[in-house]
Parts: C-alpha cells; sequence; structure tokens
C-alpha cells in the first residue's frame, strides 16, 4: 500500500512530470519563472489548489456524475467546481489569514482554470485511483510543477545574462531551452518502477 | 431525446446552484471590511502587480498607502499621472512626499581613474563586472556602460566621463538602479542631504590612491572635523549619518581627495 503510494508519487513528480512530459500548465510555467521566488510562490499555489479540487472533484465524479451515469459532463462540472472552489479559497484567506492572501493572492485568480489542475482531477478519474491515491498524485503532481517551475527559473535566469543570437532572443530561447529541460526528464522514465522493484 | 438531457442539464444547474450558495455565504461571512481609500487608490493604479514599488502587487501598495505608510509617488509603471491622481486622493502634494533619490557614490571620472583592461564583451555593467570585477583599476567604482540608464524608468541617468549620473529632479525613487547596479555604488538618499561621500572604494588609501586620484582614503580628517559627529570611517571609507549632519561643509574643505561633496540636488541636473 506504502510502497504503490510513494510509486504514485515519485512518478507524477519525476516521469509524468505535467509540465515537462504531458504539457500541461505551459501558461504559468513560461510566464511566471522569470523569478525564482515568484516561480516558488506560483507552485505552493498551484499544489494546494490541485489537492483541493481533487479532494472535491473526486466525491463528485463517484457519488454524483456516477451516480447519475452523467460521466460525459465531467469536464464541464469539473471546471465548474475548481472555479468556485478557488473564488472560494480566496475569500476565506482573506479572511483567515491576510498574511498568506498577500503571499498567494496574485496567483490564485490565474489558476482558476488553468489546464495542469483540471488535467490532474480528470486524470485521476481515468486512471482509477482511490480517494488516498488520488490525493496522493495530486501532490505529486504539485510538487512536480514546482521543481519544474523552480529549475526553470535558474535556467532563465542564466538565458538572461547571456548573449544571444537576436532571432533568438526572448521567447525563442525560453521555449528551447524549455525542451532541453523536458528531454532531461525524459531520462527518469523506468527508473522509479525499477527502485522499488 | 429530452428526457436524456434534462438530467444532465439538473446535475450541471444543482452543482452551479450550490457553488454559487456557497460563495455568496462564504461572501457574507468572511467579508472584509475594505478601506475606502485604499479602494480609490488602487482603481488608480495600472494593476500588472509588477512590484516595483517594493509592495507584494497593486492591492498591498494601495492598502499601505491608505495606512499612510507608503508614498504615493512609487509606481513605476503608472510614473507621475498616476502619482499625481494618487496624491490628489490623499491630499498630499506629489512634490513633497518625495523623499528619497538615487545617488552615484563614485567620481572616478576618466581623468581621476584608469583601466587595468580594455573590455570588449557585452555591452553592459553585469556582463562587464563578471570579468575579473570589471575593466577599472578601482574595483569598487562605476563601471559606466549605462545598466542603470537603461533600467531607469525615467529616463534619469545618464553617463557623463565614464561614470553614471542621476538627474534628481527627473528621479522617482524607485530604486531600480539600486537593483541593477553590480557594484552597488548607487545609494538612495534624502533629497534634503546637502554633503555626500562620492567614493565606495573599501581598500586602503594607499591602493585606493593609487587606483583613483577622487578616491576616499580613509584619513580620518573629516571624522575629526565634523563638530555633530555625523562622520564615521568603517572599513577606509568615510560615511555620513544624514540625520546628524547639519550640512556646515567643515568636512568638504578639509577633505584631501575631494570625494566628499557639497551638493544642492538641483544642481545636479547634468543630464539635461
Amino acid at each position: 500500500m506504502f510502497k504503490s503510494l510513494l510509486v504514485i508519487l515519485l512518478s507524477s513528480v519525476l516521469i509524468n512530470n505535467y509540465v515537462l512530459s504531458r504539457f500541461l500548465g505551459i501558461c504559468p510555467f513560461l510566464g511566471v519563472s522569470k523569478k525564482l521566488n515568484q516561480a516558488t510562490g506560483m507552485g505552493i499555489a498551484v499544489t494546494l489548489v490541485m489537492l483541493l479540487a481533487t479532494a472535491v472533484t473526486w466525491p463528485i465524479q463517484y457519488f454524483v456524475l456516477n451516480a447519475f451515469g452523467l460521466e460525459y459532463m465531467q469536464t464541464i462540472v469539473f471546471i465548474l467546481v475548481i472555479a468556485a472552489l478557488v473564488q472560494m479559497v480566496e475569500i476565506i484567506l482573506k479572511k483567515v489569514s491576510p498574511a498568506l492572501h498577500r503571499g498567494l493572492g496574485v496567483y490564485l485568480p490565474l489558476i482558476t482554470t488553468n489546464c495542469a489542475v483540471l488535467g490532474v482531477t480528470i486524470n485521476n478519474i481515468t486512471d482509477g485511483y482511490g480517494f488516498l491515491e488520488s490525493m496522493v498524485s495530486s501532490l505529486g503532481v504539485g510538487l512536480g510543477f514546482m521543481l519544474a517551475m523552480v529549475l526553470f527559473s535558474g535556467v532563465r535566469s542564466r538565458i538572461r545574462e547571456s548573449e544571444i543570437p537576436e532571432s533568438f532572443r526572448g521567447l525563442g530561447a525560453t521555449l528551447i531551452a524549455a525542451s532541453f529541460l523536458s528531454m532531461a526528464f525524459f531520462g527518469f522514465a523506468g527508473i522509479v518502477d525499477h527502485l522499488f522493484a | 431525446m429530452f428526457m436524456e438531457i434534462l438530467p444532465a442539464l439538473l446535475v450541471v444547474a444543482a452543482v452551479g446552484l450550490l457553488a454559487g450558495i456557497l460563495l455568496a455565504l462564504a461572501s457574507h461571512f468572511f467579508c472584509v471590511e475594505e478601506d475606502e481609500t485604499a479602494k480609490r487608490l488602487r482603481e488608480c493604479l495600472p494593476g500588472i502587480n509588477c512590484g516595483a514599488c517594493g509592495y507584494k502587487g497593486c492591492d498591498d501598495y494601495a492598502a499601505s498607502m491608505a495606512q499612510g505608510t507608503a508614498a504615493p509617488n512609487l509606481c513605476v509603471p503608472g510614473a507621475g499621472t498616476v502619482a499625481e491622481k494618487l496624491s490628489g486622493i490623499l491630499g498630499v502634494d506629489a512634490r513633497e512626499t518625495k523623499n528619497n533619490v538615487a545617488f552615484v557614490t563614485c567620481n572616478g571620472n576618466c581623468e581621476a581613474t584608469s583601466k587595468k583592461a580594455d573590455y570588449r564583451g557585452i555591452d553592459t555593467c553585469q556582463g562587464a563586472s563578471m570579468l575579473y570585477g570589471g575593466p577599472n583599476a578601482c574595483l569598487y567604482g562605476c563601471i559606466g556602460l549605462g545598466d542603470c540608464a537603461r533600467v531607469c524608468p525615467a529616463d534619469a541617468i545618464c553617463v557623463l566621463d565614464g561614470i553614471a549620473h542621476v538627474d534628481s529632479s527627473k528621479c522617482l525613487g524607485c530604486g531600480l538602479c539600486v537593483k541593477t547596479c553590480p557594484k552597488q555604488v548607487i545609494v538612495m538618499v534624502p533629497q534634503a542631504v546637502s554633503t555626500l561621500v562620492m567614493c565606495n572604494n573599501r581598500e586602503k588609501g594607499a591602493e585606493a590612491r593609487k587606483n583613483c586620484t577622487n578616491a576616499c582614503i580613509g584619513c580620518k580628517k573629516c571624522e575629526k572635523n565634523c563638530s555633530a559627529g555625523a562622520i564615521t570611517v568603517t572599513d577606509n571609507l568615510a560615511r555620513i549619518d544624514f540625520d546628524k549632519c547639519t550640512g556646515c561643509g567643515i568636512c568638504v574643505e578639509g577633505c584631501p581627495t575631494q570625494c566628499l561633496k557639497s551638493v544642492c540636488f538641483s544642481d545636479l541636473s547634468e543630464c539635461s
């Protein structure tokens, strides 16, 4: 049991990294990775929202949608629920912890309809995970997202300081660097399964 | 056909309604009293959350202004027009609140100092300083390739005679140049001060003098001469405590290397 959870966690951080292997959540990955502190803040916010979204959407899928035979409404209902959830978290955070709200407040509206958040909730259902497994997988995906953001913010600070041919400047060099990082992550494929064999 | 659509419609509507009711309840029970002034201030700000003002986003800056802890002229992308609107709401004069300006603490112009190498790399101070600390003989001084001038949103900095100069009448006090300078040679000083140390060199006197004739050699003459006790020499470099300085100018007369300088900020608009 514990071993299978660990495998889910590690594989969603390293092998099935949402940004670098599945190309979900590219928008915040390219947009907010310019500075390390922003990248970390965004990573924490995404992880939190993914965990909350999974905690809410998993019961909805199994106790509402499946019960009425409405599995095909998954995408629309999930978007609706996640958007409302993020809004709610923002309202509550503002009241309960203004300090945390100031730290994460800028990022929360950005992830309301982020495809990585929607993707993780839908994939948890598609993979047939139980509730606990789903939560662990969401945690792993969130951490993987943060890892990719933090690594890439380091890469980007190096890109900024170096002299790049004019035609590659800006988004071109950034996308090429992202593809290198993505290829590096493909090196993890197959490692986790053999770690515990 | 219709009977197949109906359950889907009802379920989505129910989920949406439930979410809506919960949100309404949350906003009722968790509502935060928003400062009316802060709200109006926030509406004037550009809302791009760039953080150049030093606060976490526009909301935080507006809240700090409403509490009276932030000046209304810190918004960099908004510049003058936004500052005017903000100070209008707060009821203060935009010019009055402007207290800090950037100042380049280096007087190592082409005449006073020399280059130890001919630098032909990337045309930025950041790049030059990575190569053996820059091409200047003095490791602490202004490199003069103008990183600060490029980052300045108000176009207040120019490079003259090998060193950067700040036009204090244009300076917004945003501090972007201070963060950019790889040599940390730019500092923020109160606009009211009259005497400043024009050197950043922390080497021993003889070494500093060898590299630049305008360098502070740490002779402590100013420290002894100052009747207000405002000058201290630490790490071979004189520093002025602006709270104590009376602006008498005795230190400037006694300084053997002219690194202490009496300044009147209105005179420092060389850039024009």
